[in-house]
């Protein structure tokens, strides 16, 4: 009795705080999104959608999309991956470590959501996804640009960067949102349960089993083949060598 | 006894009966007209062990690139690479190690130790020559072991050659134009199910099969987009073939063949690249808006459209035949269409 009466109010806290500091969290968020996000994706969110002149902080050439019902899945991912802020509006945005603490994110993915009605950050649940099913997805939906060990690869004009470094719930969010170049695929194309067989695929990536032995990056046959050729060569020019020795008389 | 036993039997009888009949080793029956010149070597007795393992490497390596024509002609042994490269890996280590052992065993080992002389000095020039000629003296069936050299080279160049069948047909070229679309075929996913007009969405790609054909055809898969219609700039004769604005192309690269598994597509497109569908293995990118021409890469040629209808209960259905043929150029790629 006294163990449910504390989850109970455990719950109602749960509940009620976020709601209780909402407004103050989205109006933090406010000041730092008019700070470091504003002069691409506009006051509001409302995007900058031609090239006008050099604007904003350090001369940032203004383009940008409107940020209005992107909602805080896309907002949680951008900023937590460290794509943006971004330095030109042109440049790909590439992992690296986010320039904005937890609680300042929290608070720009709390204003941004509040800016139109948009999907939540997604939670996916990997251990109820099949691997060869993720695998069969990932090879029909992802390898193209990704590999099929999740290294990372090209697309003509871009990069696809590798998935090590990337957490289930990001890997979630880039499959609904098609972050840079990568296509975007709703429910009706890969439904949550085909999500989290990819997510359970890509997670298995980062620890892989090598029964062969030696992975060489696990990048394929290019430098399997060259470690091959380097030994390869190696040990014939040896027997050659051998061989070539006059036999004794 | 089965035949093959019986043959094996005839050999070696065959080879024994020859053994026993030649007793004096060295050239003995050769003519005296031309006066026999005086040995620069020591004369050394042949080496029929060596000689017979020689015959004998060279018979395993004629028999390994046999195998490897029979593994390749058979198509359907289980581990076939495997079987293919031990074949043609164990034709050359045998070839090699027949080639060390006349080189280490049966030719005169003989060197001469003082200095070449001077190039004029004739009769210097003619024991060089002789000591090459006598080097091949313990050969005591000579032609026997040229023709099985020669041979292991046949068989092991036909073994070379023979992949080259895998390149394509070599008679039947209508196969090349034939792909199992038409007029009314309807598009399905993966698991057979059909595509609906309204399923497919923007910003993303899907592989579609022909109903009622075999997926691995060249001419079979297909890749689908949906783009702005208002955006689209296909040629004026394709007038309606991308219903919507959804968009059929074949997902075989015109290049080298592989399957087109990257689609480009811009989250924002002022600040990205335009959308394009790309091969992964040659990076060859084509514009899905105008009709499949090549942005960037190898290709030389456009990715052949399917145009497309709606039919009534909203599914996909082809509307006829390719703008061009599918897959790879050849030779007569531009002689006409795809049927």
């Amino acid at each position: 009795m006294p163990i449910s009466l504390l989850a109970l109010a455990a719950v109602s806290f749960a509940a009620a705080s976020p709601a209780a500091g909402a407004d103050g969290l989205a109006g933090r968020g406010k000041e730092l999104y008019s700070k470091s996000c504003a002069s691409c994706h506009g006051p509001d969110g409302r995007g900058v959608t031609t090239q006008g002149a050099p604007t904003g902080a350090g001369n940032v050439r203004a383009l940008g999309p409107s940020l209005r019902g992107v909602g805080a899945l896309s907002t949680d991912f951008y900023l937590r991956t460290g794509y943006m802020p971004l330095r030109d509006a042109r440049d790909q945005p590439h992992r690296r470590k986010p320039p904005f603490t937890d609680p300042q994110i929290s608070a720009i993915v709390a204003y941004v959501a509040s800016l139109g009605s948009g999907p939540a950050v997604p939670r996916p649940h990997p251990e109820r996804g099949s691997l060869s099913r993720g695998l069969q997805l990932f090879t029909e939906h992802c390898a193209g640009c990704h590999q099929i060990a999740a290294v990372g690869g090209v697309v003509t004009g871009g990069l696809a960067p590798s998935l090590r470094h990337a957490t289930p719930v990001q890997v979630a969010q880039a499959i609904r949102i098609g972050p840079y170049l990568m296509p975007s695929s709703s429910a009706r194309q890969i439904d949550d349960r085909d999500l989290d067989s990819i997510v359970r695929y890509v997670e298995s990536t980062k620890h892989p089993e090598d029964r062969g032995g030696w992975a060489i990056g696990h990048v394929g046959p290019v430098p399997e083949g060259l470690v091959t050729w380097l030994i390869a060569v190696v040990a014939l020019v040896g027997v050659a060598v051998l061989v070539g020795k006059r036999a004794r008389p | 006894m089965s035949s093959g036993a019986r043959w094996l039997v005839a050999a070696i009888l065959l080879v024994l009966s020859r053994r026993r009949r030649r007793v004096t080793p060295v050239a003995k029956d050769e003519p005296e007209a031309a006066p026999t010149p005086a040995r620069v070597t020591a004369p050394e007795l042949p080496d029929r062990r060596a000689e017979n393992v020689v015959l004998l490497l060279l018979g395993l390596g004629t028999a390994c690139a046999v195998a490897f024509v029979v593994v390749y002609a058979l198509d359907r042994l289980p581990r076939q690479t495997q079987l293919l490269g031990l074949s043609l890996g164990l034709a050359f280590a045998f070839l090699a190690a027949a080639s060390v052992v006349v080189g280490r065993r049966v030719v005169s080992q003989h060197e001469r130790e003082e200095p070449y002389a001077e190039p004029e000095h004739l009769e210097e020039q003619e024991a060089v020559v002789l000591v090459a000629q006598e080097s091949a003296s313990r050969f005591t069936r000579k032609k026997l072991v040229v023709l099985a050299a020669g041979g292991a080279g046949t068989a092991l160049g036909a073994a070379l050659i023979a992949p080259a069948l895998s390149l394509g047909p070599a008679f039947d070229m209508e196969s090349l134009y034939r792909t199992p679309w038409r007029r009314g075929v309807r598009l399905l996913d993966e698991d057979g199910r059909a595509y609906l007009a309204e399923s497919i969405e923007p910003e993303t790609f899907y592989t579609a099969y022909p109903e009622g054909a075999p997926r691995e055809q060249l001419g079979a898969p297909l890749v689908l987009v949906r783009l702005e219609p208002g955006r689209l700039e296909l040629p004026a004769e394709r007038r309606g073939w991308a219903p919507g604005g959804i968009l059929a192309y074949s997902k075989i690269c015109t290049h080298a063949g592989c399957a087109i598994s990257l689609y480009r597509k811009p989250l924002f497109e002022p600040t990205e690249p335009r959308p394009a569908l790309v091969c992964p293995c040659h990076y060859s990118t084509f514009d899905p808006a105008t009709g499949g021409t090549v942005l960037f890469g190898p290709a030389g040629r456009p990715l052949p459209q399917l145009p497309l209808a709606v039919g009534e209960r909203g599914e996909l259905r082809a509307g006829g035949h390719f703008s061009g043929p599918v897959g790879p150029s050849w030779w007569g790629v531009r002689l006409r269409g795809a049927r």
